[in-house]
């Protein structure tokens, strides 16, 4: 249902953009200009001053270094193989205000660094109606920078960073105050954050791969109605981080090989009223990290070969998890306090080992997913280096036959006995 | 040929061996004699390098034996009770010491083997071995390397009278030869032919060393162990 | 020396307790691996077998060989061979059976069903393992005359290295857990040859957990070639430290 309405915004968006070009080309009688060493024009910047509403200008195989080019009008700028746009590490290259434009096919690099502005390769403010595509974005401080936009599709971009510290690397898509964005396969690399979303709503984040970012692979921030799908996260600080937003969906998307100190797949920061479905969190320290968040349901979501699948922090409530399968994770659950505010309900457990004398499917005896050892541990990480010992397995038996310090309301009543099919 | 000088050895507190001095010279059969726990295995074992003393040396054909192996390949040890690897069979007991001492099977002596009828055995493993067989594999296996000097530890204890007598027949023909042989017993009767001098051990302490011709003329009697028990009786009663 | 572990190989690959060791390894590892659709299962029951079970194989099935050969041993050094090779050799000879023992029954299975890399360092794990416990049991074995001491002695070692230590680090922990211990634990932990392979298979079998908060120093540690050639070195000095004592011990027993 989620997936599918997507679908259907993202045709209406682009049969939208379609019928404005078509509407364009009507009225002025809209031309071609090219540029390149091999026609009259051997400058983007005196085509772009030429140019009318409707015009498309073609760039030719070439280098163009001519440090930042400002467009503020409804034109397509497009690039044949190899036409590459040179910022020389000093300027923005292309500062875009207009409605109603396209950049598709060039290719950016080295765009300028400074500390005082947010220097981008593809800048655009105050827009709308526009569509980023097919362009290779190498070695920017921020690849795309929108703000105050809407009703756009940034599609299928190749984006490479080489990053540095956290605050001299900028974001590979940032958006601020947008809505209405699409941004489809495009595929980030070694930026800050893979795609950043501030104030942006009503938006779509669709089959993207964003890996080896320093801090998320996708970032929202009071960013509410958005949905994201079909993602894959790998080898980013942490694969997506959700803070101070509301009603997000996160569906069929994969977290993976999110690891190190504070790294998690997915990581939940005061936000309320999502869903997360259908995804699947691999090899993450931390499958999913939950502070201050409420009323989420986790359900039929995939977790294996984690650290932790799931830390509950103890300020998040009615959040419902249920119908997941929780596989080879090294712990299935975390938390820091003992209050209990959250429903567990008909998940897999590889670790539970009741039986199911009734044949319905369902352990007969309840499963608790928190371990005496990962309470041990939260309160004194050293601990860790007794992992799977000896003593540890009998600490854990122990408390399970008699539990003292594990919460006791801290429970799965229906664990499935076989894995769900997902 | 061997020469044992001061040898004192303790376990714990007790005293199995007490400043032994002793010469033993090839071609002599010598009978150790004494009552149980009067030191004669721990003397053997002194020999054998398995007991290593706290004062005193050996020598072994004019070298100190302490710190060397080599010696003991002209040594042939038949212990009091032996045991074998439990999943070997006697043949391949008998391969292995040819390996181990890298001596080829060719030249070895295998008389005993033969006379003993040990050969219709050969694939028997060692665990389901009689006593009485296990004495025979390790009578076979103390004279397999022609070695010069022979140490039997009771030798003939487990065996059968016919068993018995063709190891006699075997000791008597090595001393032929001119081997030093050594043997503990307190069995005397049925080597009283063979012997040529007795050494008689007490609470770790040599009583005497004698020549059974110098014995005989000292106490009157012709049979070895008569001879013995009188010098034992003399002995008690000085004690008392 | 090389015969000498000939024979004892030999005579051990013959005997129905290695055989029944063989076997039962095999039986736990095929089904783990076939009855468990979750392979990941199926490696945690692997770990345990490898951290409790062969350690306590090892230790008691080379103190209790070593006590029966003790006749053998007798007729041993009653030959022209030096102590030291006679030691040497059973060691090698007891080692080299059980190491077999442990490829057939539970590394070559292993490696097969599950070939990962958590699979490759279990299996070289158990083999190291198999190989300290063995060096351990000599020394006990050397060191009591009493075969019923010596075994009371090897089950002892194996309480301490697989339970106690780590009970009595735990504690220590407890106790002083206002302080920085990451590194002492860590040292304390590389000390103990149980310890050691547990930790360097969690370095695989858990890593998304230990690059989490402590995991940093883990890695840092044995994530690097020092951290390896350490970890190596630890546990060859398991292998040649109890067997040099016994040696030692051996050359001046009397026997």
């Amino acid at each position: 249902m989620e997936r599918a309405s997507a679908k259907t915004k993202i045709i209406l968006t682009r049969t939208l953009f379609f019928l404005l070009f078509v509407y364009s080309f009507g009225f002025a009688s809209a031309k071609i200009i090219h540029v390149g060493n091999s026609y009259p024009f051997k400058s983007i910047k005196k085509a772009v001053a030429i140019a009318q509403a409707g015009d498309s200008i073609i760039i030719q195989k070439g280098i163009y270094k001519e440090g930042n080019i400002v467009i503020s009008k409804s034109i397509s700028l497009v690039g044949e193989h190899e036409a590459i746009l040179d910022g020389e590490h000093k300027f923005e290259i292309l500062t875009i205000s207009a409605n109603n434009f396209l950049v598709s096919g060039i290719t950016f690099q080295n765009s300028g660094y400074s500390s005082m502005n947010d220097f981008a390769s593809i800048k655009v403010i105050d827009a709308s109606a526009f569509i980023i595509e097919n362009n290779n974005i190498n070695n920017a401080h921020f690849a795309i920078h929108v703000s105050n936009s809407h009703h756009f599709t940034i599609e299928n971009n190749l984006i490479k960073g080489y990053p540095g510290e956290e605050q001299s690397t900028g974001n590979g898509i940032h958006l601020w105050k947008c809505n209405n964005a699409t941004i489809l396969s495009n595929h980030i690399y070694g930026h800050r954050d893979g795609i950043y979303f501030e104030f942006v709503t009503q938006s779509t984040v669709a089959s993207n791969m964003s890996e080896k970012n320093i801090r998320y692979g996708l970032h929202f921030m009071f960013s509410n109605n958005d949905y994201y799908t079909g993602n894959t996260f790998s080898d980013n600080g942490a694969g997506v981080a959700v803070m101070f937003s509301q009603h997000i969906q996160m569906t069929q998307n994969k977290f993976q090989f999110n690891r190190g100190g504070s790294a998690y797949g997915l990581l939940l920061k005061e936000i309320s009223d999502g869903a997360i479905l259908e995804n699947t969190f691999s090899n993450n320290t931390i499958g999913i990290y939950m502070e201050g968040t409420n009323r989420i349901l986790v359900k039929k979501n995939k977790f294996q070969s984690n650290g932790f699948a799931l830390r509950v922090q103890a300020s998040c409530s009615d959040n419902t998890i249920e119908n997941n399968n929780f596989i080879a994770n090294t712990f299935d659950i975390a938390t820091n306090g003992s209050l209990v505010l959250n429903t567990f309900n008909g998940n897999y457990w590889d670790k539970y080992r009741g039986y199911d004398l009734n044949h319905d499917g369902k352990g007969d005896v309840p499963f608790h997913p928190l371990s005496m050892y990962a309470m041990i541990i939260e309160q004194n990480p050293v601990a860790f280096l007794f992992l799977r010992s000896f003593m540890v397995i009998l600490l854990d038996e122990t408390e399970k036959t008699i539990p003292s310090i594990t919460p006791e309301n801290f429970r799965d009543d229906t664990p499935y006995m076989k894995p769900f099919q997902l | 040929m061997i020469i044992a000088n001061e040898i004192t050895k303790t376990f714990g507190k007790l005293k199995a061996l007490n400043k032994v001095s002793l010469t033993l010279s090839k071609g002599e059969t010598i009978s150790l004699i004494g009552s149980n726990a009067s030191g004669k295995t721990t003397f053997i074992k002194c020999l054998l390098g398995m007991v290593i003393p706290d004062t005193g040396t050996i020598s072994f054909n004019n070298q100190n034996i302490l710190n060397t192996w080599q010696y003991r390949s002209s040594i042939g040890y038949m212990p009091q009770i032996a045991h074998y690897p439990d999943n070997m069979n006697i043949g391949q007991i008998f391969d292995m010491l040819h390996d181990l001492r890298k001596q080829s099977a060719t030249d070895a002596d295998t008389e005993l083997i033969t006379s003993f009828g040990l050969n219709r055995f050969m694939n028997k493993s060692m665990r389901t071995l009689s006593g009485g067989t296990r004495q025979k594999v390790s009578a076979a296996i103390a004279f397999l390397f022609h070695p010069q000097v022979l140490i039997l530890d009771e030798p003939t204890a487990g065996l059968d009278p016919l068993s018995s007598e063709l190891l006699k027949e075997k000791i008597r023909k090595e001393k032929e030869q001119g081997k030093l042989i050594l043997i503990t017993s307190h069995i005397l009767s049925d080597l009283d032919d063979l012997v040529t001098q007795v050494i008689y051990l007490q609470e770790g302490e040599i009583i005497f060393h004698k020549n059974i011709s110098q014995l005989r003329s000292e106490t009157n009697e012709e049979k070895l162990s008569r001879v013995i028990a009188a010098i034992m009786k003399n002995n008690n009663s000085q004690n008392d | 020396m090389i015969k000498l572990v000939k024979y004892v190989i030999i005579d051990i690959l013959r005997s129905k307790v290695i055989f029944a060791y063989t076997l039962f390894l095999l039986a736990t590892s095929l089904s783990i691996f076939s009855l468990e659709d979750n392979p990941a299962k199926g490696l945690l029951s692997m770990l345990n077998i490898i951290l409790i079970i062969v350690p306590l194989v090892s230790l008691i099935f080379s103190t209790i060989y070593m006590y029966n050969a003790s006749e053998f041993i007798h007729l041993l050094v009653s030959q022209p061979l030096k102590r030291t090779q006679i030691l040497i050799g059973l060691y090698a000879g007891i080692c080299i059976s059980l190491l077999i023992a442990f490829t057939v029954g539970a590394a070559v299975p292993v490696l097969l069903l599950e070939g990962s890399a958590t699979a490759y360092i279990m299996s070289f794990a158990g083999l190291a393992l198999t190989s300290v416990f063995v060096s351990l049991a000599i020394l006990s074995s050397v060191i009591t005359r009493d075969k019923a001491k010596g075994i009371g002695m090897a089950l002892l070692m194996w309480l301490y290295f697989s339970l106690l230590y780590d009970g009595l680090l735990l504690l220590l922990m407890f106790q002083f857990s206002d302080y920085p211990l990451e590194k002492p634990m860590l040292v304390f932990c590389a000390l103990n040859p149980v310890d050691l392979a547990r930790v360097l298979i969690l370095l695989k079998m858990d890593i998304s957990a230990l690059m989490g908060y402590t995991g940093a120093i883990f890695n840092q540690f044995f994530g690097t070639n020092a951290g390896i050639i350490s970890a190596a070195s630890i546990m060859l000095l398991w292998i040649i430290l109890p067997l040099l004592i016994a040696v030692k011990k051996f050359n001046k027993k009397d026997l």
